[in-house]
């Protein structure tokens, strides 16, 4: 156990004293506070990750590269003979993608926390929301650090409760309070496979270790021995192994709002547009992502049919989140789904890779688009914070020709918006290429889906741009100006990470075997993406650029498929219908009948024998010592008889 | 010379014997002898002397697991200590209870009374121990005897001479019936020693008879159905710390020394007594629960309660098994702490303002929330709410049960739980629920009472948790 115990340390550490004496502090010292101790949280990660990718630290022998337990605590030991391997570790795993994400995390973290300075100044609950803000922080770094699937569970959850809270910040506006409970549940329901899938996981392989989980078998090219008990094991015609990682994917789609629990994400924006940038963009949203990658050998050795599903999953969800970003008129809301459908294009990028080598592709991809994205997006949210603090409303109604006012937010929001739509040379360009590769060697639809998809996120993203800062100029209340400097430094910070991490050689880094390889850009593929997003970006120029009638008649010659897509496809009126008529209306009426009417009518009866019995019989209790003494012999005599004859 | 020196030599293994005789002398010459002037620290002088005894004997050990003297007369191990041990602790803090009462109600007799409750607690110490029949009937009567003249302590009040003549007159009822049933047991196996009785197993009825007649005598002590009628109008008419003693300390004596004769003396009888005693326990707890429910007087309404927990108290007898023996001792050990504490409450109650009822409780929290608390404490101590005491030492006795496979009875008991929670709640709810328009003003409690109070309060808390105490005892139970 090294310094890297302070990674998860510091920011606990933080949450208590935030959390316990913060009413004690003025707002700006716990700001400042919070803010100093994720300096040096991410002074370390950032040490950690050097060392790790560029000294013999993170080297293994043979060339690869090496994953490091730092420590590992048993917390509950529930091994026994015919399970040696069974118990609840808290540790700290290093490899390739658990350093990333600690990089991915203290640094979106780090901007978000000096940011929200500016942001959040003067709101109440100033010291819960950095207190909280600290929580998260703790539990995401504790989940992607995790040594065993059971820690990943437990921090899991904690990002979900962090989550939660910052959701409800503003917990006095009603829509904050349902935005939160619902986030909650959909996530709790989806972990609630997660959790199944787990036991039965561990069950079969009696262990939770991600090492034993996922060590491969060079030889017989079969993920692990411990996947040998489950051989052959079958239950309603899937393999038991299928079944469990299916439903450790679901746990995964939940998190990282997959078609058909994607309904919490968009309405999760109700809280602090910087918590957003963090939780609901560029962190615990790819949790899902984080976890198959996680244990990506096992589903590719194991359930490699569970993998296609999750390609598909993917697809669709990229598809039909895109489609409902280019009718929303919020712009947080836009960038929700536009959240939804990037992060579906990573789970694309692992369902059709492959493993070892250049096949791997698809993982490092996938790992590359999470890191981009995380910094691209956590602009475009920074950015959207920006310009909601000088408007004073998510709608795009009130904004148009903000780049007159907001010269440093319209900057950074264009580079994020190339970024996003796969321009070169910025880095979405490159991650979505690799993406597009894999897909196109593994699966030609979902090859042909995904650059579609990738036009439509370059018109929804520059339909947001347009209308933003050039359109007509609305009547603003008063003249927007630009944030202060705590807001957009931070803002450009990224923007220079959205600009060059393109540039990493992030196959060096990250592969399936965790031996590097090289990539190159395939060039038909990366002009034929080039080109689908100029498409989208000139079909937004035309529509969006100046204020015409063109959008309207289009919305009006599709009207019934616009309304249809601009009210979220009616998913969450089918999840209202089926909760609300079929399960409360439905199976817990009855429910609710049986346990009034049987349940409480036997309690009912048992109390009122009970009262009715002591009634009747208390005259025994005479307090006539001959009468007690005739019991007694009588009892005895009783006994005796009873004893003697039966 | 030998035989002399081999007499006295029995005397080494009776360390706490001995020991609590001399406490009992000298407390006795200490009354005598210090006059008037001395009364004032005779209170103090008994308590710190039976202290050092109660330290005394926590420093005891058998070396080996089972010792005996006087030819099997006396029998001792760690168990045997053990009991004694806890029977010390809980006369201890009865003694911090009542040390207001006999400071304000009875100064001039305070030394009689720390006479009379040391010598019951040396026939219970002889219960215990008794390897011989007769033994344990001197024993028995030693306890019993003083035991009345302290129920009557209250000399001028009437209602408590009447619990005290009621307890006499049933007191030598069921002493009858027990010499009845030991006399058959002489008869019949021709010894009075345990450990030979044990081999002389017949298998005939007048044998079973003889042990149904001992076990009655039994169920008056322990106070089980049907033997239980005294136990209301004696724990309402004694004094709040004799009550107390007697439904914690006379009660765990009883218990343990009738677990240790069923399972040696009666062991050959294993599958009849333990037939009777399923019947016997699962009327104990019914009958308990459903009188308990009426009860508008506290005291009358923890004899009862008594009752019910003396029924749980036998799951473990029942079982026969070193886990059975080892769940008994671990629940007495708990109902003595809470037990304790809830009529350490009463008592503190009652010396200030003379209340005992149900509804003169009404809005205690308001007036005293920290006996409010402690009470509260109790009730959920007695009714096995985790995670308080009374839990583990009800989960460890019905784990012992179902050892045993008696799943019927463990399940008629957690029904019996239920009901029991009902009316210990009832209490909490009169103590925090209820107004009161008179409620019982804010009480200033004698130190004494605070220590024995705290002590009862740590241990409702914390003794479930603390494993090792459990698993020393388990250690060193014996069964069949």
């Amino acid at each position: 156990m090294d310094y890297t115990i302070l990674l998860l340390a510091i920011p606990f550490l933080m949450f208590l004293i935030i959390g316990l004496l913060g009413y004690k502090m003025t707002p700006k010292f716990s700001g400042l506070l919070g803010s100093a101790g994720l300096a040096v949280v991410t002074a370390l990660a950032y040490y950690t990750a050097y060392r790790y990718f560029f000294t013999e630290f993170g080297q293994a022998a043979d060339g690869a590269r090496e994953t490091i337990v730092m420590f590992n605590y048993t917390w509950l030991d529930l091994s026994n003979a015919s399970r040696p391997d069974l118990m609840i570790q808290i540790g700290m795993l290093l490899d390739p993608i658990s350093v990333m994400m600690l990089v991915v995390i203290t640094t979106v973290s780090m901007m978000v926390h000096i940011y929200s300075m500016g942001y959040m100044h003067g709101e109440e609950g100033f010291q819960r929301y950095y207190a909280v803000l600290s929580l998260f922080t703790f539990a995401m770094l504790g989940l992607v650090v995790a040594t065993n699937i059971f820690q990943m569970y437990i921090f899991w959850e904690l990002v979900g409760v962090s989550s939660f809270l910052l959701i409800s910040f503003y917990f006095t506006k009603p829509s904050a309070v349902r935005a939160a409970k619902k986030a909650f549940i959909v996530t709790r329901f989806a972990d609630m496979f997660f959790l199944i899938g787990i036991l039965i996981l561990s069950y079969y392989t009696k262990t939770f270790d991600f090492l034993k989980l996922t060590a491969v078998d060079p030889e017989a090219q079969h993920a692990t021995l411990v996947f040998s008990t489950m051989g052959g094991k079958m239950f309603m015609g899937l393999s038991v192994t299928s079944i469990a990682l299916l439903l450790i994917f679901l746990g995964g789609a939940g998190k990282s709002a997959m078609f058909p629990f994607h309904i919490w994400l968009p309405d999760a924006m109700e809280g602090p547009t910087p918590a957003s940038a963090l939780i609901h963009a560029a962190t615990m949203v790819v949790a899902g992502v984080f976890l198959v990658a996680r244990l990506f050998p096992v589903y590719f050795f194991e359930a490699p049919d569970v993998l296609h599903i999750i390609a598909y999953i993917g697809g669709f969800t990229s598809l039909f989140a895109a489609i409902i970003a280019c009718t929303q008129t919020d712009i947080k809301r836009v960038l929700a789904f536009s959240t939804i459908s990037q992060i579906a294009y990573m789970m694309v990028a692992l369902g059709v890779s492959g493993f070892g080598g250049h096949d791997g592709l698809g993982f490092t991809a996938s790992m590359w688009h999470l890191f981009t994205h995380a910094m691209f997006k956590a602009t475009l949210f920074m950015a959207a914070g920006c310009i909601i603090h000088a408007v004073h409303s998510n709608e795009m109604d009130a904004m148009g020709g903000l780049r007159h006012y907001m010269k440093k937010t319209y900057y950074t929001f264009g580079i994020a918006c190339f970024a996003i739509a796969g321009i070169f040379p910025l880095s979405g360009f490159f991650s979505k290429d690799e993406i597009l590769v894999a897909a196109f060697e593994a699966d030609k639809i979902l090859y042909f889906c995904q650059t579609f998809v990738a036009g439509l996120t370059a018109f929804y993203m520059f339909r947001l741009f347009f209308r933003i800062f050039f359109y007509n100029e609305p009547k603003f209340e008063h003249t927007p100006h630009e944030a202060p400097a705590n807001m957009w430094v931070p803002l450009c910070i990224l923007s220079v990470f959205t600009i060059f991490s393109g540039w990493f050689p992030f196959s060096k880094w990250i592969s399936t075997d965790l031996i590097g390889y090289d990539i190159h850009t395939v060039w038909p593929i990366a002009i034929g993406s080039t080109v689908v997003a100029l498409i989208g970006i000139g079909t937004a120029y035309v529509l969006y650029y100046k204020k015409n009638d063109i959008p309207d008649r289009i919305a009006n010659t599709c009207k019934s498929f616009y309304t249809w897509a601009s009210h979220r496809f009616y998913i969450d009126e089918v999840y209202l219908f089926i909760t609300n008529k079929i399960i409360f209306g439905g199976i817990c009426a009855a429910i609710a009948w049986f346990d009034r009417h049987i349940i409480d009518g036997f309690m009912d009866l048992l109390g009122w024998t009970t009262n009715t019995v002591s009634e009747e019989t208390k005259e025994i209790q005479s307090g006539s010592v001959q009468q007690y003494a005739w019991v007694f012999i009588m009892g005895v005599i009783t006994i005796v008889t009873l004893a003697l004859y039966l | 010379m030998d035989i002399i020196k081999e007499f006295y030599s029995g005397f080494s293994i009776m360390n706490q014997e001995v020991s609590l005789v001399l406490v009992l002398v000298f407390v006795l010459l200490a009354d005598l002898f210090c006059g008037e002037k001395g009364k004032k620290y005779l209170q103090l002088l008994a308590i710190a002397a039976f202290a050092l005894n109660v330290v005394y004997g926590f420093t005891l050990k058998v070396d080996s697991t089972y010792q005996d003297s006087f030819a099997g007369m006396y029998v001792t191990s760690d168990m045997h200590i053990l009991v004694k041990n806890i029977l010390n602790v809980g006369t201890l803090l009865v003694f911090f209870f009542a040390h207001y009462w006999n400071e304000h109600e009875n100064r001039s007799q305070s030394g009689e009374f720390y006479f009379l409750m040391l010598s019951t607690l040396l026939g219970m110490y002889l219960m215990i121990s008794s390897g011989n029949f007769l033994l344990f009937y001197i024993g028995l009567e030693t306890a019993s005897i003083p035991m009345a003249a302290m129920v009557a302590f209250n000399k001028k009040a009437h209602e408590s001479a009447e619990a005290a003549a009621k307890y006499i007159l049933t007191a030598a009822f069921s002493s009858g019936v027990m010499l009845f049933g030991i006399s058959l047991i002489y008869g019949t196996y021709g010894t009075l020693y345990y450990n030979e009785a044990a081999n002389a197993f017949l298998a005939e009825p007048l044998q079973i008879m003889a042990m149904i007649f001992f076990m009655a005598g039994m169920g008056f002590k322990i106070s089980l159905v049907p033997f239980h009628l005294w136990t209301a109008d004696t724990y309402q008419g004694a004094p709040t710390p004799v009550t107390a003693y007697l439904s914690v300390m006379s009660k765990g004596a009883a218990v343990f020394s009738f677990l240790y004769i069923l399972i040696t003396v009666f062991r050959n009888y294993a599958e009849t007594w333990q037939n009777i005693l399923w019947w016997i326990i699962v009327v104990t707890i019914t009958v308990g629960n459903l009188f308990a429910i009426r009860q508008k007087n506290l005291k009358r309404f923890l004899a009862f309660s008594s009752i019910s927990q003396a029924g749980y108290i036998l799951l473990g007898v029942i079982a026969g098994t070193p886990q059975g023996m080892a769940a008994t001792v671990f629940y007495i050990f708990i109902y003595l702490f809470t037990n304790l504490a809830a009529f350490g409450i009463i008592s503190n109650i009652e010396n200030q303002t003379g209340k005992v009822g149900m509804d003169d409780y009404n809005g205690l929290y308001s007036t005293n929330p920290k006996l409010a608390v402690i009470m509260m404490l109790a009730m959920f101590s007695l009714g096995g709410i985790p995670f308080f005491a009374g839990f583990f030492s009800k989960f460890f006795i019905f784990l012992a049960a179902t050892q045993k496979e008696m799943y019927l009875l463990v399940f008629i008991a957690l029904l019996n739980t239920i009901i029991s929670l009902f009316y210990y709640l009832l209490v909490v709810k009169a103590m925090f629920i209820k107004e009161s328009t008179n409620p019982i003003k804010p009480i200033k409690s004698d130190a004494m009472s605070v220590i024995g109070l705290a002590i009862c309060t740590i241990g409702m808390i914390v003794l479930g948790f603390i494993s090792p105490i459990y698993e020393y005892m388990s250690s060193i139970s014996f069964g069949i």
